[in-house]
């Protein structure tokens, strides 16, 4: 039974990799980019839901980091150097900025902790804006390259979709890596009960800054990945909304489960694309659809499915208790 | 014997309030030390000055000889000091096998080891011995917050024993647990105490569980030590009753 719902499990997310890799071959450049836009936002929402899904430290900066890494890949690159280097330039700063930002995670919690990451939000953007000697200020950055790997040109979008998607995969199997070691392990201890986990030797302050460090990190990459996708950027999308935006996503997609990110990322980056139909009212729409959902499942929409499952195995065990039973009885 | 734990002149002020008002005693190897003392006189406030939860106003806590004071708590565990809770504390989303596995893998390699490592940090087997030790068998993969008051504080226990300690502290272990899985907890603790060697320090109000389980009882009240010795001696101590039973 449980070997069966392995392989099943298995050929499902076999299917679902073939999946992204044929069906896009068909589709046209504005489909692409919608497609590696939802691949390069999980990467950033996976970073959010390692914070405030898994490690329970609440950030409303995940979008400055987007931002950070998206302007190192954009100088650089534009600068002559390729896109890994870039990526590796992304990481390290956003790491090591990430990790200052942590501390007054030691200090602060919950609402007040939200504000401290807000206020570093509101600061990263004006850096974007005012530091023109070295962002472009309001006028961006253009004509950002897409790299060559192994003497293969990128500039079309299918070939970059598969950057894009390629990252994607590295990035979910080091996260998956980190959530089951005994890293992933403490990081829960941290959302759960600080207090018991102190006392069981975690050092739960170098714990705190590596959730929000690593979570940064990937926040970096994903934007790194957004400059050579867009071409162009300028300090507008990485306002406090690209934040809340990942926020959203990771809370509806349900935080603190693994596929979370990649649920609330496709409804983020898609919904709106299937709600043109209703032309002004999609953004109403939306907005009415996750208060709905919040109520009915404050975990999110992983939540829903792991309330269904829970339900069905309490079932399934008191069957079988039952007929242990009947079993039992009619023994004697 | 010699001291596992010497604690003088431990102070605490909350504001103008003296909740531990110079507390000195030793704890010796291998013993098993009550702690009892009516509501409110200090004896959960003198846990968490000795394990660095909360930082005294004045006094020195010593492990092996060392001063300790000062010690983050999760420094003091890596020395080998662990403790339960008065109320639950355990990881109510986590199993309770990932509980206990939680519990140890602090003690096991270093950080990089941890995150290329094994992902139980090879405590599956520890784990499960420690659960068939407290008879939590039928309950290792139920996430730990479904799981009677009585059975999270068997968990809570047997999580202070996963990193191997010297020392546990015991706040209050038989709070809320039925008489029969109270029997066991005794057994259990005694039969630690006997096979790894452990010294306990516990505070209880179940004065029955209190007299027999341990070789010293310390009586606290406001704040100072009372009465300290065997338990025979400290239930005929005037001033002990006293304090039990008021003016």
């Amino acid at each position: 039974m449980s070997g069966f719902g392995k392989s099943l499990k298995i050929a499902l997310g076999l299917i679902v990799i073939a999946g992204l890799i044929v069906i896009p071959m068909n589709f046209n450049r504005y489909g692409l980019f919608i497609l590696s836009q939802w691949a390069v936002m999980t990467i950033a929402a996976m970073g959010l839901n390692l914070t405030l899904g898994y490690a329970g430290q609440v950030s409303l900066a995940q979008g400055a980091f987007v931002g950070i890494g998206a302007y190192a890949a954009a100088i650089m690159t534009t600068h002559g150097w390729p896109l890994p280097a870039a990526i590796v330039v992304a990481i390290v700063l956003s790491f090591a900025v990430g990790w200052v930002l942590g501390y007054p995670a030691l200090r602060v919690q919950h609402h007040y902790l939200a504000f401290v990451t807000l206020a570093f939000s509101t600061l990263a953007f004006l850096v974007f804006r005012n530091e023109s000697w070295l962002t472009g200020g309001i006028y961006g950055i253009s004509n950002i390259p897409r790299p060559n790997f192994f003497g293969i040109a990128t500039n079309k979008p299918l070939p970059f979709y598969y950057v894009c998607l390629g990252s994607l995969a590295i990035v979910s199997v080091a996260v998956w890596w980190l959530i089951r070691s005994p890293w992933g392990r403490a990081f829960m201890a941290l959302r759960e009960n600080p207090l018991r986990a102190q006392s069981l030797g975690i050092d739960t302050r170098r714990y705190t800054l590596m959730a929000f460090a690593i979570g940064s990190a990937l926040g970096g990459v994903a934007g790194a990945l957004y400059a050579p996708l867009t071409q162009y950027i300028d300090p507008v999308p990485f306002n406090l909304s690209l934040s809340l935006d990942l926020l959203m996503m990771v809370i509806v997609g349900g935080a603190g489960f693994y596929f979370g990110p990649f649920l609330g990322a496709m409804i983020a980056v898609l919904l709106p694309e299937w709600l043109r139909f209703t032309e002004g009212y999609y953004l109403m729409l939306y907005a009415i659809a996750v208060m709905g959902l919040l109520i009915w499942s404050p975990t999110g929409i992983l939540g829903i499915l792991d309330r269904y499952l829970a339900e069905r195995r309490t079932k399934a065990a008191s069957a079988q208790r039952a007929v242990a039973k009947s079993r039992l009885e009619t023994a004697q | 014997m010699s001291a596992v734990l010497e604690v003088s002149g431990i102070k605490k002020n909350f504001g103008g309030i003296r909740a531990v008002d110079g507390v000195s005693f030793d704890v010796r190897e291998g013993e098993i030390l009550g702690l009892i003392g009516p509501n409110g006189c200090g004896k959960s406030t003198l846990f968490n000055c000795i394990l660095g939860q909360l930082t005294p106003s004045g006094g020195e806590v010593k492990l092996d000889g060392k001063v300790v004071t000062g010690l983050r708590p999760s420094e003091l565990n890596k020395l080998g000091v662990s403790r339960t809770f008065q109320l639950l504390q355990v990881f109510p989303k986590l199993s309770v096998r990932e509980n206990l596995i939680l519990a140890g893998q602090e003690h096991q390699g270093n950080m990089a080891s941890r995150l290329v490592g094994r992902s139980d940090a090879g405590l599956t087997d520890a784990a499960n011995q420690m659960i068939g030790f407290f008879k939590l068998d039928h309950l290792a993969d139920e996430p730990a917050g479904g799981l009677s008051y009585g059975q999270q504080k068997l968990l809570d226990a047997a999580m202070a024993f996963m990193g191997g300690p010297r020392l546990v502290l015991l706040d209050e272990p038989a709070g809320g647990v039925n008489p029969s899985m109270l029997a066991d907890l005794k057994e259990r603790l005694v039969a630690i105490n006997r096979q790894k060697n452990a010294t306990f320090v516990v505070i209880e109000h179940n004065m029955e569980f209190v007299m027999s389980l341990c070789s010293r009882v310390m009586v606290m009240a406001e704040g100072k030590v009372l009465a300290m010795g065997r338990p025979d001696e400290v239930r005929k101590n005037p001033a002990v009753i006293e304090a039990y039973l008021g003016h």
